[in-house]
């Protein structure tokens, strides 16, 4: 099947089978490899993009359902030379070691802010519940929205 | 610019991690690569009567289907097992089943295919005919007559005994006590869960019989001497193998597992690139398991709560083969910690290494040592209850002192520094604990469940000297290397045998290089994981790339501060002994004379054009060195938190958790920080969800994200980090292993919060995990409801 989609704000026509997953159409078909894919039931969000400004687990979602859709991937979260806030924060913080449910952990996180910039601790940590690390324990990574929500804020 | 020892910077790696831009071996792309799936059993122990291929074989895209079988008469050799204590009996491991298969997910066929689709698609048409066999799964049970055999090799499906101490010393002395807790404990199955799952890929260059497989490990020199000298057969210098960025281990990573076999395997045999990636439910049913002990404990005291004796046996479930290092797991990393911060006289513990149909298990964060503080902290927890004695106040009145290092323990460890009581009191001072208790007073007239939980917990990492691990059966050096290459202008490329796969390396491995030398972090990179590249290592695990990999550095660091001075000697006619090398900017003047100087980069120039060197010094500034240090290091730690069980439902909420440890000298506390609380998160998951958990018949009922209950963002308060420091003597940067002492002690901590909050309803002990429905039968049982 043909689908057209704009990912990153670059847009792509391809021919896909029926079942691909969209991560692997990410990956695989347009070589974005920063989605990572973490366990394949939706439960650990490394695989979070940003389809129509919302956070989606594209593991669980079939290529064919985003015809028509816009796409962010972490590749495409701040233009190119740039980090987004939520990016600085990670980084400021030590929210992440192994890296791997980073850019996942980070396309939710930006949504969460977005959708609610005055966040408390508690909010937070149960607007990640669906994004799993293995790492950090998940304290810095609060820290990291804590801190990007001020950024965040203060930029609008 | 220098002094970057115990400055919180933060890392230089994560511009990549942020972006997406991680080098993860599943996002290798190379020009005609397949891609490879394995078929696996679904019973856990089974004859294998035929394999038919040939409709997978068949189907379009496919290009080849290999079984265990094919792997021999390939040349393939069984998986072998690098620690060896006396007697032990090895069954053999072939990477696919030949015979039968003795786990769910024992792989029995490969597909390659041109992709990954077809290569799922095409393990649906392989037909195998399995004729079932009883399993197995409790590793005491297994040795109990008429249990299921699993291998020839090992009757009784015993691997191995391994014992130390005087029994009969230890029987007398608990026969002599005025007290004895005697406690049976089960240490629960867990799943490591990186969160990459493992991946590889190889590619095979026909012309020159070389082959390059990258693989998610955190050893790729030991994966490749493995490879040569047991499994694969090539000579190691045809032989790359490349371990990028890591996403996780946690141990899970160290072992040789079989698809680093079958990978490479498959690309020799198509000559086209091969990829692998495991789904998650692979990841639980192939990657090497943790824990799974069942002891029991006794422990002697006098009525004043000193303790005389400890009486510990143990059946340590290895899984239906034996992993990389499995045997030393529950054996010279367990028993011989069973000392922990105390001076108990006499210990005895034995293991029983035991075969089941289950996964292998092998080393998982911490690796025997959790399992002997779990063990140890529980019965001294119980026994404060017992005696009555408040549970720090009991430990206090154990602890070996701070003037009596280095302590020879009963079970062959010698302690290198610490001082107890201290890590102790800045602890209760964190945690306010007396306050704890008052509110824990006032919470229990209330009827509320409240518990506080207390433990101290020491383990060895730094690992090791070698003599020492060799000595104890293991088949590996444990030495690091590090070499420092300063290039023409100064900047300078490091290489390290250490593999960072979260650890952050590149910032800490540099800042010790940038102390050294006097040289800006900016100016330093640190190269892993390529044994093309690097001197031969040995990896990282057991907390031991500051103090064995940092060891090295420093060095390596001295030989060419010791160089660079000499040439600046001869360069401005002054005695090498009249020289100062700066370690704050990097310049080396003459004593009395600063402006006599030269920088770093000036000598680093000065070696390319070797046009004036002193008589006999050969140009070049490169130095490798290989540290193996005199002795492991002994993190220590005293963790304090608080929990509220819900009489309710039986759910424990964790309110405060206090992590104070000495890890000793501290190199970047950001990273200390992250990897101690990061540490603690997994040993409260294994405390409270966590259960890499099994039916009686050996199918995993926890084989995905569905069952298994990870740590998850709102399971935990902000946890407090502090510490104390008593330097290591035991490496020149007097640092102690850092990586995994949050977990060792999280999982007790949380454990004795748990009984201390049901101790009034008169509960003694439940085993782990500590899930609301468990808690909630042991409350209606207490209460004498309930069925």
């Amino acid at each position: 099947m043909n689908i057209s989609v704009a990912v990153n704000g670059k847009s792509y026509t391809r021919d896909v089978e029926p079942r691909m997953l969209l991560v692997h159409f990410i990956r695989d078909v347009l070589g974005l490899t920063g989605t990572n894919i973490g366990c394949d039931t939706s439960q650990c969000g490394a695989c979070t993009v940003h389809l129509d400004g919302m956070s989606i687990k594209s593991c669980t979602t079939l290529a064919v359902m985003v015809d028509g859709a816009d796409i962010t991937t972490i590749e495409g979260l701040a233009p190119k030379g740039n980090l987004h806030p939520m990016q600085k924060a990670f980084w400021e913080e030590h929210g992440l070691q192994c890296g791997y449910c980073t850019p996942g952990m980070i396309m939710a996180s930006t949504k969460l802010v977005e959708n609610n910039p005055n966040m408390s601790e508690s909010e937070i940590r149960h607007g990640l519940e669906g994004n799993i690390c293995r790492c950090t324990g998940y304290q810095n990574i609060v820290k990291a929205v804590q801190s990007a929500s001020k950024e965040m804020a203060g930029g609008d | 610019m220098a002094n970057y020892m115990g400055k919180g910077i933060k890392r230089v790696e994560d511009p990549r991690f942020i972006q997406g831009q991680g080098k993860y071996v599943a996002n290798l792309q190379i020009y005609g690569m397949t891609h490879a799936a394995i078929k696996r059993s679904p019973y856990p122990h089974a004859k294998i009567n035929s394999i038919d291929t040939a409709e997978a074989e068949a189907l379009e895209g496919v290009l080849a289907v290999f079984t265990g079988q094919d792997m021999i008469d390939g040349g393939v050799g069984p998986i072998p097992c690098g620690f060896t204590p006396p007697d032990i009996k090895l069954p053999p491991h072939y990477s696919l089943a030949v015979d039968k298969v003795r786990h769910v997910g024992d792989g029995v066929a490969v597909v390659v295919a041109e992709t990954a689709y077809i290569a799922y698609d095409a393990l649906d048409l392989i037909e195998v005919d399995y004729e079932p066999l009883e399993a197995i799964v409790d590793a005491k049970e297994a040795m109990a007559d008429g249990a299921p055999q699993l291998h020839e090799e090992t009757p009784n499906n015993l691997s191995f005994t391994w014992p130390i101490g005087n029994e009969e010393e230890v029987n007398n002395a608990l026969a002599q006590c005025d007290h004895v807790v005697e406690v049976d404990l089960i240490n629960q199955r867990l799943i490591p869960n990186a969160m990459e799952p493992r991946a590889a890929v190889a590619q095979w260059d026909g012309a020159m019989e070389n082959l390059t497989l990258w693989t998610t490990s955190q050893n790729p020199h030991t994966i490749r001497l493995l490879m040569s000298a047991f499994t694969f057969g090539i000579p190691e210098h045809k032989l790359r193998v490349i371990s990028p960025d890591v996403g996780g281990g946690f141990g899970s990573k160290i072992f040789h597992y079989a698809e680093e076999l079958i990978v490479p395997f498959c690309a020799r045999a198509i000559g086209r690139p091969v990829k692998w990636v495991a789904t998650r439910s692979e990841a639980h049913l192939t990657d090497a398991h943790g824990r799974d002990h069942i002891s029991r404990a006794k422990m002697g005291m006098t009525k004043d709560g000193e303790f005389q004796a400890l009486h510990i046996e143990t059946y340590a479930n290895m899984g239906a083969y034996l992993s990389l290092f499995a045997p030393m797991i529950p054996t010279a990393l367990y028993h011989t910690l069973m000392a922990g911060l105390y001076k108990t006289p006499l210990i005895y513990g034995i293991t029983y290494g035991t075969m089941t149909n289950t996964t292998p298990v092998d080393a998982y964060r911490g690796a025997g040592r959790p399992e002997a503080s779990y063990l140890l902290e529980r019965v001294i927890d119980i026994a404060s209850h017992d005696l009555g004695i408040d549970p720090i106040e009991l430990r206090r009145k154990n602890f070996i002192q701070p003037d009596e290092f280095p302590y020879q323990t009963p079970v062959a460890l010698i302690y290198d520094s610490g001082d107890y009581d201290g890590v102790f009191d800045e602890a209760v001072k964190i945690a306010d604990y007396d306050k704890m208790r008052t509110e824990q007073s006032s919470a229990r007239e209330e009827g509320r469940l409240v518990g506080v939980g207390v433990s101290g917990c020491i383990e060895a990492s730094g690992a090791g000297p070698s003599a020492a691990v060799v000595g104890l059966g293991a088949a590996i050096g444990l030495y690091e290397s590090g070499a420092i290459r300063v290039h023409p202008t100064g900047k300078i490329t490091v290489l390290t045998g250490a593999h960072s796969h979260g650890q952050g390396h590149e910032t800490s491995l540099a800042q010790i290089v940038g102390d050294e030398l006097g040289v800006p972090i900016e100016d330093i990179e640190i190269v892993h994981g390529d044994t093309e590249k690097l001197p031969y290592g040995v990896g990282t695990y057991a907390s031991r790339s500051m103090a064995v990999g940092g060891g090295a550095l420093v060095m390596s660091a001295e030989k060419i501060r010791d160089k660079v001075t000499k040439i600046a000697a001869h360069q401005l006619e002054a005695a090498v002994e009249d020289m100062v090398y700066d370690r704050e900017n990097g310049t080396i003047y003459v004593k009395g004379a600063p402006d006599k100087s030269k920088a770093f980069a000036e000598i680093a120039f000065a070696v390319t054009l070797a046009n004036n060197l002193p008589e006999g010094m050969e140009p070049g500034l490169e130095e490798t060195s290989y540290f193996d240090p005199p002795n492991f290091t002994f993190p220590n730690s005293a963790h304090i938190c608080q929990v509220e069980i819900d009489k309710e439902s039986g759910e424990v909420a964790l309110q405060d958790y206090i992590a104070v440890d000495d890890v000793g000298n501290i190199i970047n506390p950001l990273l200390v920080e992250g990897q101690i609380v990061g540490g603690v998160a997994q040993g409260v998951g294994q405390a409270l969800w966590e259960h890499g958990a099994y039916d009686e018949n050996g199918q995993l009922l926890s084989g995905s994200f569905m069952d298994y209950a990870m740590p998850r963002a709102d399971g935990f308060p902000g946890i407090q980090v502090g510490r104390t420091i008593t330097p290591s003597p035991s490496n020149p940067l007097g640092v102690k292993g850092a990586g995994e002492m949050g977990t060792i002690a999280g999982t007790v901590t949380v454990a004795n919060a748990v009984m201390d909050a049901l101790a009034p309803l008169g509960i003694r002990h439940i085993d782990l995990p500590l899930t609301a429905q468990k808690i909630k039968a042991a409350i209606d049982a207490a209460n004498g409801g309930g069925d």
